[in-house]
């Protein structure tokens, strides 16, 4: 069966770049880029995430079809975080709808 | 439906507890003990057991992004208030929980890879157990944080005071807090739990290059919960920490 057999220095890699995501995102947390702080910080959180996704959990290794479902989950999460703030980043735009 | 057989199989070179229960011959061509007989091949089984945990972790993903949606608006109403709230939180146990998830998701990784190429059964438990440890390290940190929130009356409830200038944001930040750490925490113990099976099952000679989807499967479910982290610790400890020096 065997499946794909990748090679330690790859695991060693994502680890270290895992690491060093870490820890940039605590270094920029301290330091005030007004709205870039959150994009930053939440870009490399999903990074690291894709990270772990593809190559720990062997994501890029598996089949179309577990792929679609993998890929599924995270666009629920985009209508869901999506459709709701669009609701309430919206609201008082017109008049009457701030509750 | 005639079952894949031709191509060749590898038995497991020593004997496990599972060989003897399940003999190479019951009434049909003798195929690997671990192939279940709606499955035509290792291969087709293995990807099947993949696929249906990465549909469980589809619905585990619904369940964090429930509490993740709720932070998301309770932080948009508040935010001030939440940016507060977060400062009371150790930044150092945060960071240092996340280095020891990240280090125990590459012991995982590892430990899955010890079956996938065979390895011996001593070197799957260790990475087993390393993951394990790990994850009782990061158990404890969290019992830490927890006791210094109940030392400082900062658990939501009766018994909720707060010196600063949003109360109720940071009770509202605090119930989040202890609603979405206390989630991953269940899911970790769960996690010990499941890879106490799993280093059990390593210790008899279960996995090897044939057969390891239990391992695979396990270390699926590990990394899931390291994202969630991941994620939680931006989130809940780095709000906005440029405005005081921690």
């Amino acid at each position: 069966m065997s499946g794909h057999v990748a090679p330690k220095s790859m695991y060693y890699a994502v680890f270290a770049a895992l690491i060093v995501g870490t820890a940039l995102t605590v270094a920029v947390a301290f330091v005030d880029l007004g709205p870039l702080n959150n994009v930053l910080m939440l870009g490399i959180a999903m990074t690291k995430a894709l990270l772990v996704i593809l190559f720990f959990m062997h994501v890029r290794w598996s089949t179309r079809l577990t792929w679609v479902v993998v890929a599924s989950g995270f666009f629920w999460l985009l209508i869901l975080f999506g459709l709701t703030m669009m609701d309430f980043l919206t609201r008082g735009w017109v008049e009457g709808t701030w509750r | 439906m005639r079952s894949a057989l031709s191509e060749s199989h590898r038995f497991p070179k020593i004997p496990s507890p599972v060989a003897i229960h399940r003999p190479a011959t019951h009434g049909h061509e003798p195929h690997h003990p671990y192939l279940q007989h709606h499955f035509d091949s290792m291969p087709q089984q293995a990807e099947a057991s993949t696929l249906g945990m990465w549909v469980f972790l589809v619905t585990e993903i619904m369940f964090f992004g429930g509490l993740f949606m709720a932070y998301l608006v309770y932080r948009h109403a508040s935010p001030t208030g939440f940016q507060e709230a977060s400062h009371h939180l150790n930044i150092y146990w945060g960071a240092a929980n996340t280095a020891i998830l990240i280090i125990s998701s590459l012991t995982m990784a590892f430990a899955v890879r010890a079956a996938q190429t065979s390895q011996k059964r001593q070197t799957q438990v260790f990475w087993l157990l390393s993951t394990m440890a790990l994850g009782a390290a990061f158990l404890g940190i969290k019992a830490i944080e927890y006791y210094d929130k109940f030392r400082d009356h900062i658990v939501p409830g009766p018994y909720f005071q707060w010196e600063g200038l949003y109360p109720k944001p940071a009770e509202q930040f605090y119930s989040l807090y202890f609603a979405m750490t206390g989630l991953h925490a269940l899911h970790m113990i769960i996690g010990i739990g499941i890879m106490t099976v799993i280093t059990i099952m390593a210790w008899r000679d279960t996995f090897d290059s044939d057969y390891y989807t239990p391992v695979e499967v396990a270390g699926l479910y590990w990394h899931f919960v390291d994202i969630v982290w991941i994620f939680l610790f931006p989130l809940l400890y780095l709000i906005g920490r440029h405005y005081h020096a921690a």
